[in-house]
Formats: C-alpha cells, structure tokens, sequence
C-alpha cells in the first residue's frame, strides 16, 4: 500500500493506483475527457491534470501512479485554471452544434464545458476539414473530432484493426482513417467500438431513421420489422426507461406503435439459424474432423475474418446470419403465407451493430431479385431516437406480444444475443439431434462467461467435441493466430466482433465510461431460464416453417435461401493482398 | 558626446540570441517522421522573421511562399500551385539581394523538389507523414534498445534488469557501453532543455554494476542449423538470437579468437579485451559451437554449408585495406592500419621505440592506430589528414584523446608520395599542402594550395583511409555484389540465393558496431521466419514508475580519462566511468519519452521483436 495525501485527505492505495483512482478513493473528483480506462490512458486532453507539491509542472492523473508521501492538490487555482484554458482549446477545434447532434445531453464535451463554466471560447473556431464518406455504415464528422485518441486506442488495442490512427504531423496532426485514406476503402470490421466509445458525436453509424419513417408512411408497403435478441436488453436505455419496466412486451408494444405492420422476432430466425448451423456443423463433424467450423452470425467478426486472414474464411459456416435468415424468409416463405409480392415487404431490422448496416447491402442478400432481404437497418441508438420522435410514451405502454409465426422464439434464440450464447444453443439442439433427447438445458453452462476466449471440451454421444468462444477482435485474431500455427484445435468457434457479444455492441446505447456487456447479458439468461422452450429445435413455428417449406435442414431450399458464399465478396485489405 | 560608443547588448538582443541558440538545439534534435511540407513551411516562417525588410523577394516572396505551402497543407494547392512555389522560390534565390533571402528560398526549393510526391499527396488532401517515432532515443539507435527502460532501471538501481532489458536488442552491453558511438544521444529529447542524456555512460554503470553470468533461457530446439560465417559483433549477434530461438548455430571465424573488429579493430585501451571475452563467453555459451580459424571459401567450400546447414548468415565485416595509390607505398614501413590493429588484437606489440610515426586518415580507426602507435612507444606520432579538423569523421572526443595522447594533427596536407632510403625502407612521407573549397556531396572538400610539398619524417606510416570487403569467394559463389558489397533486401535475404541472408559492414561498408549488431538482429528474426519459426525474443522486467520530477535545465555529465602523460604509455583503460551520485544526476535528467509525450499513447515500449 501506498500512502498519500489528495486535498487534504491522506489516504493508502495499492501499488500502481493512478491519482485519478486514488482521488476518487479520497473523495475527490477530478474530471476527465480523452481517459478510457485501461483502454486510452495517456494523459492527452490534459483535463486530469492535478498539482502534485515539489513540482511545477502539472501532472496528468490518468496515467501516472500515486508514490509514498505524494501530496496532491486536484483543485489549486493553478489546476482549475488550466483545465479551464485547455477545455477552450478544445472547443476551438470542436464545431459545438449541440442541438442537432445524436449525442446532445450524452457528450463529454458538453459535460465538461458545463462543468469547468465555460460561457466563452477567446479564440476563432477552426476545425478539421476532412471530408468522410456519408453512405457508409461508420460516419464520421471531422469537425467534431478533438483527437482525444480513444477511437485509435479502441481498435488497435480492443479490436486490433488500426483502422483509426493519428494522421499527418505537427500541429496538423489529426485523427482519421489510418494512412489518410477514405475509411470505406479500409479494413474496418464496422464493430462500430470506436463510436461507444466516442467522448462526442465525432464518430456516428449512418442515420437511417427517415427511410423507416418513410416505408412506415408509405400505404403500398408492408412494413415488417425485426428485433435482435440483445434490443430487449438494452432498449430502454435509449429512451430513459429503467431496466425492470423496459420489458420484452413493452418494447414490441413501443415498436408496434411506430407503425409496423408486423412485428417480428429475430430470435425466431436465431432458432432457425441453430436449425441450419447445427446441422451443418454435425455434417461438417463428420466430413472435415480436425477443421474448425466458425459461427457466421455475426457480420463484423465475417469481416475482419476477410480482411486479416482470408485464408481461414473457408472455415465460416455457410448459415446466413439471424438477420439475413429473416430477411429471407420473410420475403419468401412468410410473402407467400400473405400472398403478395415480395417487392411490397419492407423488411427493417432493429439491430445492436453496425455492420449489420453493410451486411443487409451485400450482393448476395437479395434472394428474390426485388431488392434486399432486408430494406434497412437501425441501431437500438436510432430506435430510441425514432421513439422520441413520434412522442412515443413508452412507460405508459402496456405489454404486448410478438406477431406470429415469425415472432415464436426459444430461449436458445434469445441469448444469441450475448458471447457464448451461439454455442450454448447449438450445444442443445446438436445433442438432441446426435441422441435424439435433449439434454439438461442448462447442461452447456461451462460455455458463458466473460473471458474473452474460452475454450470448453464435452462429450457428445461418445464423441470429443472441443469448441471456443471468443468475443472482441483482438481475441479472436489471437485465435486466427494460433489456429493458422496449429497451436489449437477446435471443431466448433463462436467469435463475436464485439466485446461481450451483441450486448456489448456497437450499436446500442452508450453509457461514459460503462461496459454495460455483462449487464445485460444477464437480462437475457433470464430471459432464457424463464422460456417456457428453451430448445431451438422445439420452436413450433420452425418446425412448421420446415414442414411447410424448407423440408428439412440444410435441404436444397434451405441451402437456396438461408446459407451464402462467403467467397462473393472481399473486404478492401483483402483485395489488396 | 563622442560619436563613437562602446556598443553593449541589450537585454531584448540577449534573450533573442538565448532563444535562438535553444531552438538551433532543438532544430538538431528534431524529431523524425515529421511532415517535409510541414517543416519547411515552419521554417520559411522562421526565415521571415530575419528577414531585414529591403528587398521585394525576401520581404514579400517569402511571405507568398509561406502562404502557398499553407494552401498545400490545407490540401487546396493545385498541381499549377506546386510549380508556382517552385517557380517564385527559384526567384526569390536568384533576385534576393543577400543570404537571407537566398538561403531561404533555397530550403524552399530543396524542399519541393526532394519531396515532390509529399507536396502531391498534400494536393489532394492527404499526407502519409505520423509521428510514429515517440521515443527518439530508441528510434535513433539502430538495434532499438529499450534506453528509457534501462535508464530508470539503472536510477533504481537494478542493474542486472537493465542489462536483461539492453539484452532483448543487443547481446554487446559492455562492449556497447565502451565503444558505441551512440547515435541515439543525437536525437535525444533532452536536447531541448540543455544537452542529451549521456545514454552510454549510463549503460556503462550498468555494465560495470551487474553480477557476473547473464541468465539467458533457450527455447526448445527446433533442429534446425545455421552457420554463421565471421565472429564479430554481427555475426555474434544473429547466434545469440538463432540459439535463443533454439536453433542450432555454428560459427565459422578465419581468425584465432571471436570478436572481429571489436577485438582486431578497437584497441585495449578503449575496450579491455577481458570484459569482451566475458561477454563473448556469455553468447557461446548458451550453446553455440564456433569453429576458430578456418576462413570459408578457403578452408570450407561455401557450397558445403549450403549443404550442410539450413540457413547461413554472411557476415564477413571490411577488413582488407585501402590503398593511398601513391609512389612508395609498397615499401617496408608503410603498414595499413587494420593489419597493425589486427596484430595487437592477437597480442602482438611491436616496439616502435624512438621511431617517428605518420597515420594518414581522418577517421575513427586512424585515431586507434595513432593512439596505439604511442602506446607503442613511438618518438613522434603526426596524424595527416587532407582536409580539416573539423571534417574529420572520427568521433570528436576520439580526436581530442589523440591529441592529448601526444600524437600530432596536420591538417590540410594530402599524401603525394613516400621516400625511401637506399634500402628501400621508407623514410619519409611528401605530402602535398591543401586548403579547404568548395562543398561537394555536402562536405567542404580540400583542393592543392599553390605551395610546396613538404617532406614529414617517418619511419613508419600507417594507412587508413578506409576498408575493403573480401566478398570475391561469395561473389564467385553465386551472391550478388556491388562494389564488394553483398547485397541484400531489407530484411538481410538475398534472393537470388535462397536460405542465405547477409549484414553488417561486408554488405553495406565499413560502419559502427551497433549498425553490425542490428545487422545480425534483423538476420536473425529473418532466418527463424525462413525456418519456419515464429520465435519471440521478450523481456519483461518491471519498469519503474515514470520519473515525475520538474527536470530543471542541468549539465551533462561526462566521463573523465586518465591524464594523458600516463595513460599513453600503456594499453589499460582510458575512461572512468561515472560515480554514483554522477549516474543518479545523469539518470534523472532523463525525460522519460517512454511515458511523456506520445510513448504514452502509442510504441512507447516494445516488450518483444
């Protein structure tokens, strides 16, 4: 232990404790800006500052350690008088226009201007020039940025992408797409980590909230949306609701209200991708033992598989995301149960990502040659805004259910939404459809968690079967590693781009200085522990959907509609090996 | 009043030329990967401000200029733009009235023509320049040793961590910490307070400070071979790496005893041949086997170790000589340095007793054979040099022990010829007197002054005006030379002959000793991929916290020698190293760009390669 005094107060930390931590610890609060713990300590906004006695310099408190007798002072008249000169720096590269800005009353600039009493900037306002791409999925408003570095420090450290870097030199430099080039022309997986973890609203997914409101308005179409598994546990954060009344039922409730025609489950296509992806992986046990097999659902993960090491890519599983699944199957089976032309669905998907944005655009995702499966894809940022919008008085709602067949889902279609949660569900369809009886539901347990990569062996029907879940980029090109130097062997791979899983994505509400992950999955274990069907395979609607039109998994139909060529298309990186 | 006064400074003239001076510090310790557009406009800027205001190009040119490259900066420059720069600077050079304006426009110039694609890549809005050089210490050394890292971890104390930490990048501390010319104080950051850190002299309290026997842990052996062929530095380095990594290693030297140059090249003097032979001793011993005395291409046939191994490294060094090509050089007496400094590193001292002694060369290695030749107990050493002192590439303090050794600096003279005796015995070098002209290649060159030659006793003169490279057996092998040079790709393959890779001074010609260990590094990480291994060399001593004292402008410390008078008479050690509170000052005038700066952020510390 360390003992020191912070204003006064003498207080005892462990080794290596920074002073901001021992300073929160003495009670004393000190601001921060560009600081992200353990992902962005590097003392660069220079908001943490703090006087430490004997020296004239001011210390950043983020990033270096308390020491045996230091005194600290976090509010001397030299201290505030610098966060203040400094914060007027920043808002003399930063365009303040807080009212039509997404994170208006959830930004770290405002928060701290309004903190330190910053009424006036002495300077003339110039920003960043540089002009970003407004069509694809990741947006970024170089006027906005203040190079605080936490997007850099996001992805190189949590996601080992290095799509962000500092560019240029000198008083020029600024943050932007590694190498000054156009960032739809680099390697980014669209986890979309680099805009949760935005102090502003810099960095940004496409806004696609009006082409809803659009299709919602437009009387020639059906308006059909689906809901992600891990919305239900984070929606009421992007309208204020707190977590025991932002209910299942009352998010189906405030969706409906918007103006659907049907509302749907994602979670549904969550179980038939189980259906699909179980059955290939057991096919894939038999044919390719000693190859891995790698869950597809998550488009963030495909990407940065492309991108970083496409030799692995023939290891995917060729099962359309949850998502895609829908999509397909609403404009196919669920159009003709309405008997109309698919071209009058409009599919929206509500979703917790922002690849998902570029996913519903890929080629190969429009399966009935009137346009894509699925229309248009919103975040649970841009649902929550679509809510207030329309005034939409959601703690007022009562509860509602999901339309049918397509809004019947499983507990094992619920979790998908959390890392591990694949797996667990693939583990007890796999071991019904190997035994013919299902297992103890919650016989897969060993596989949740929140180490990045875990690693689980059980004995299916006498059969070894060694899986790995992994969630966060880093993790899983960990996993790419050791896979390509046959360091590890695994039959079956859960990898979720995002750290935690879909929970954990870049598309749902953000929280300064949360991992909300962990929270949230527990919301949908307990979703699943109280489903009446906790097993994919005894979704009545899928069993239906099988009989009356796929046949059977991985059936011709089936492999037509609900399975892609991952070879169709290349990421930028790739194309340039 | 008299019209004349005695002129003082005033306090504003003072301050100005006290600002200027830190920033010409700051300018030689500039940092690097920074924008060329960038700093030429700075100092375009700064150029302005001498401007005395007289003449149109200089008072308003330079400002136009300055305004352009803002355009370029900003990426709205058009290609029409970047001639218009070129176009105005070559005006302003030609129609400035003096240096000021001239000189200016000349960075100007030089700046748009050398950087051409940077000011194109600006015009269309993009620059490639980041400044992904955070430590400059580490960035300036060429085997990238950790010197933040070991600098704290010698200020506290923990001197077998430092030299652990020193041994992740290079396997020749002590050597390192005697006779490096440590590029990395050039760019030390320190630099813009006062002066650089005394980096080698701290490492040289390390060195002089750790218990004996370097623990080093091996990996699994992978079965694989390479032969390493020449013991110096080098190629010592690639066996230390290819052993850690758990390859099998031999090395093949044609002398009688490992170190190359450190032991044929640098006298005792400078570095006492026990401690080499310990730190030798610790490479070998981690398991590599050295084959002394057999010279490959004579003794071995190269195509043998091609068979015979997996992988071999060439790593030869330059140890034939130049010749002067003058009458007389063939004569008893004229000796080329590297063979009297080769004889001494096999313990053989000549006596030169009441002899008059002539070195002729400018360099590093002039300056061992002249401070040798006196420890050799010559009468008279004259070192003579064709240009001036200050063009001299010795290290400057390597000339200054010269000199207070006793030996003699003429300058300005160029050997014409040797005279010899009726035995034909020299006796005599003519040279004939220079004076200093114009600069070529951006250094002033010598060019014969209207005088006579002079005549410089001497019994013996040693040559040396630089090295050779012995690469005929190699180049008749099958790899590639250039002027003796073997040539390699960056990585130190050679494609033309897979499995072969090669470094150090025989493929890019006679350099330092730390350029020859980041030879044999980078060889090594090369061989062990092209083996098929993917071994990390890491190091994970703790390092102290970040020093967060003020760092109040303070003077460097530097290493005192044995006077003179007495140490020209032996071959002991010259320098003393520092005392404690020496090195606890030194150590703390360390900026820590590990932890300030940008090595906060990004690349401040590499734990493995």
């Amino acid at each position: 232990m360390v003992t020191l005094t912070i204003d006064g107060k003498e207080v005892s930390v462990p080794e290596h404790t920074t002073i901001l931590n021992a300073a929160y610890q003495a009670g004393s609060m000190i601001p921060t800006l560009c600081y992200l713990k353990d992902i962005n300590e590097i003392g660069a906004c220079r908001i943490c500052v703090v006087e430490v006695e004997g020296t004239d310099k001011l210390i950043s408190s983020c990033n270096n350690e308390v020491a045996e007798g230091m005194v600290v002072n976090t509010m001397s008249p030299r201290v505030v008088a610098s966060r203040r000169e400094t914060m007027a720096l920043i808002l003399s590269r930063h365009k303040s226009e807080c009212t039509t800005c997404t994170r208006n009353g959830n930004c770290m600039i405002q928060r701290n201007a309004a903190a330190l009493n910053i009424t006036n900037i002495p300077y003339p306002v110039e920003y960043d020039q540089q002009k970003n791409p407004t069509d694809f999925p990741l947006v970024r408003d170089a006027s906005k940025c203040i190079s605080c570095m936490r997007c850099v420090s996001e992805c190189s450290k949590v996601q080992n992408l290095n799509v962000w870097d500092l560019t240029r030199t000198g008083s020029n430099a600024h943050v932007g797409a590694a190498g000054c080039r156009d960032i739809s022309e680099a390697a980014c997986a669209l986890c979309g980590q680099c805009i949760t973890h935005c102090p502003c609203g810099a960095l940004s997914e496409r806004d696609d909230t009006q082409k809803v409101f659009d299709i919602i308005a437009d009387p020639e179409r059906i308006a059909i949306v689906q809901i992600a598994p891990s919305i239900r546990a984070a929606w009421g954060e992007s309208v204020q609701l707190p977590t025991e009344e932002a209910t299942m039922g009352r998010m189906v409730a405030a969706v409906r209200k918007l103006g659907f025609d049907y509302v749907f489950d994602t979670d549904f296509a969550a179980d038939m991708t189980i259906m699909e992806e179980g059955t290939e992986l057991l096919h894939h046990l038999k044919e390719e033992p000693g190859q891995p097999m790698f869950t597809s659902c998550c488009p963030g993960w495909v990407r940065f598989l492309k991108a970083k090491h496409p030799s692995l890519v023939k290891h995917l599983s060729t099962t359309k995301s949850p998502q895609q699944i829908f999509g397909a199957i609403a404009k196919n089976y669920y159009a003709e149960i309405l008997g109309v032309d698919p071209a009058k669905i409009a599919v929206v998907s509500i979703m917790p990502c922002v690849a998902k944005k570029a996913e519903c655009a890929y080629e190969d995702m429009d399966t009935t040659g009137t346009g894509p499966d699925v229309d248009v894809v919103l975040t649970t940022r841009e649902l929550g805004r679509m809510l207030k919008a329309q005034f939409i008085n959601v703690r007022n709602l009562p509860e509602e259910e999901f339309d049918m067949p397509l809004g019947e889902a499983t507990g094992a279609g619920h979790i998908f939404g959390a890392t591990g949660g694949v797996m667990e569900a693939a583990l007890r369809s796999a071991h019904f459809l190997v035994t013919g009886e299902n297992p103890d539901p919650d016989a897969f347990s060993a596989v949740r968690g929140c180490e990045g990569w875990r690693e689980v062996t059980y004995n299916l029907a006498g059969k070894e079967l060694t899986v790995a879940i992994v969630s966060g980029l880093q993790n899983a090109d960990n996993l790419c590693n050791a896979i390509e130097n046959g360091e590890v062997d695994y039959d079956f791979v859960e990898v979720m781009a995002c750290p935690g899983g879909c929970v954990g994505g870049g598309g749902q509400p953000i929280h300064e200085g949360c991992e909300c992950a962990a929270e949230r999955e527990l919301i949908l274990r307990d979703i699943d522990t109280n489903s009446k069907l906790r097993f994919s395979h005894e979704n009545p609607s899928v069993v239906e959907c099988y009989e009356k039109y796929f046949g059977e998994p991985n059936s011709e139909k089936a492999e037509q509609l609900l399975h892609s060529d991952h070879f169709a298309w290349g990421m930028p990186a790739a194309r340039q090996q | 009043m008299s019209p004349l006064e005695i002129r003082t400074s005033s306090e504003a003239e003072k301050t100005v030329r006290g600002v200027c001076q830190d920033m010409a510090r700051r300018l030689v310790s500039h940092p690097q990967g920074t924008c060329p557009v960038d700093v030429t406009r700075g100092l375009i800027a700064l150029c302005r401000t001498q401007t005395c205001g007289k003449c149109v190009p200089c008072r308003i040119g330079l400002a136009q200029i300055e305004s352009l490259l803002d355009n370029v900066l900003e990426g709205t420059a058009t290609d029409a733009d970047l001639a218009h720069i070129e176009a105005l600077a070559e005006n302003v050079r030609i129609s400035a009235d003096c240096a000021i304006g001239t000189q200016a426009a000349e960075m100007a110039l030089t700046g748009v023509r050398a950087f051409r694609e940077d000011y194109e890549l600006h015009a269309e809005g993009r620059c490639l320049c980041t400044s992904d050089h955070p430590v400059p210490c580490v960035q300036g050394c060429p085997a990238n040793v950790d010197i933040p890292g070991y600098i704290a971890l010698v200020k506290a104390g923990r001197f077998d961590d430092a030299i652990e930490l020193i041994c992740k990048d290079n396997p020749f501390p002590s050597a390192c910490a005697y006779v490096c010319e440590h590029p990395c104080e050039n760019t030390c950051r320190r630099s813009f307070v006062d002066s650089a850190v005394n980096i080698r002299g701290l490492k040289r309290y390390a060195c002089d400070h750790e218990t004996p026997n370097r623990p080093t842990t091996v990996a699994e052996p992978t079965g694989k071979k390479v032969a390493v062929i020449g013991g110096g530095p080098g190629g010592l380095t690639a066996a230390y790496y290819l052993t850690r990594m758990g390859h099998s290693v031999t090395v093949y030297e044609q002398r009688a005893k490992l170190g190359g140059m450190l032991r044929y090249g640098i006298p005792n003097y400078r570095l006492p041949k026990t401690l080499l032979d310990t730190e030798i001793e610790h490479i070998t011993s981690l398991g590599v086997e050295v084959k002394l005395g057999v010279s490959v291409g004579k003794d071995v046939a190269i195509a043998d170790l091609e068979r015979d191994f997996d992988a071999v490294y060439v790593c030869i060094g330059a140890h034939s000589d130049k010749k002067l090509r003058i009458e007389g050089e063939d004569a008893p007496g004229v000796v080329p340095a590297v063979a009297m400094l080769r004889e001494i590193g096999d313990g053989t001292i000549a006596d030169l007793s009441g002899q008059d002694v002539v070195v002729v060369g400018g360099g590093n290695v002039a300056m061992d054979a002249a401070r040798s030749a006196r420890r050799m107990g010559a009468k008279s050493v004259k070192i003579v040099y064709r240009r001036r002192r200050a063009d001299m590439t010795a290290l400057a303090e390597e000339i200054d022990g010269a000199i207070e050794d006793g030996c003699e600096l003429m300058e300005l003279v160029a050997p014409a010829h040797v005279e010899v005796n009726d035995e034909g015995k020299a006796v005599a070098l003519w040279g004939q007197p220079q004076m200093i002209s114009t600069v070529r290649g951006g250094r002033p060159s010598p060019k014969a002054a209207s005088k006579p030659e002079v005549r410089i006793p001497a019994t013996t003169i040693i040559v040396a005006i630089g090295q050779n490279i012995d690469s005929g057996a190699f180049e008749e092998f099958g790899l590639p030379c250039k002027w003796n040079e073997i040539q390699a790709q960056p990585d130190s393959s050679i494609p033309e002959k897979p499995g072969f890779f090669t470094g150090g001074d025989c493929s890019w010609g006679p350099a330092t000793v730390i350029r020859a260990i980041e030879g044999g590094k980078v060889a090594a990480r090369a061989i062990d991929t092209y083996l098929g291994g993917n071994h990390e060399i890491r190091c994970d001593v703790d390092i102290p916290a970040p020093n967060l004292a003020d760092r109040v402008p303070c003077g460097r410390v530097t290493m005192k020698e044995r006077p003179g008078a007495e140490r020209s008479c032996d071959f002991e050690l010259c320098e003393i190293g520092m005392s404690e509170e020496e090195m606890m000052q030194e150590a703390g005038r360390c900026l820590g760009c590990d932890h300030f700066g940008y090595g906060a952020f990004k690349g401040g510390r590499s734990r493995a390669w």
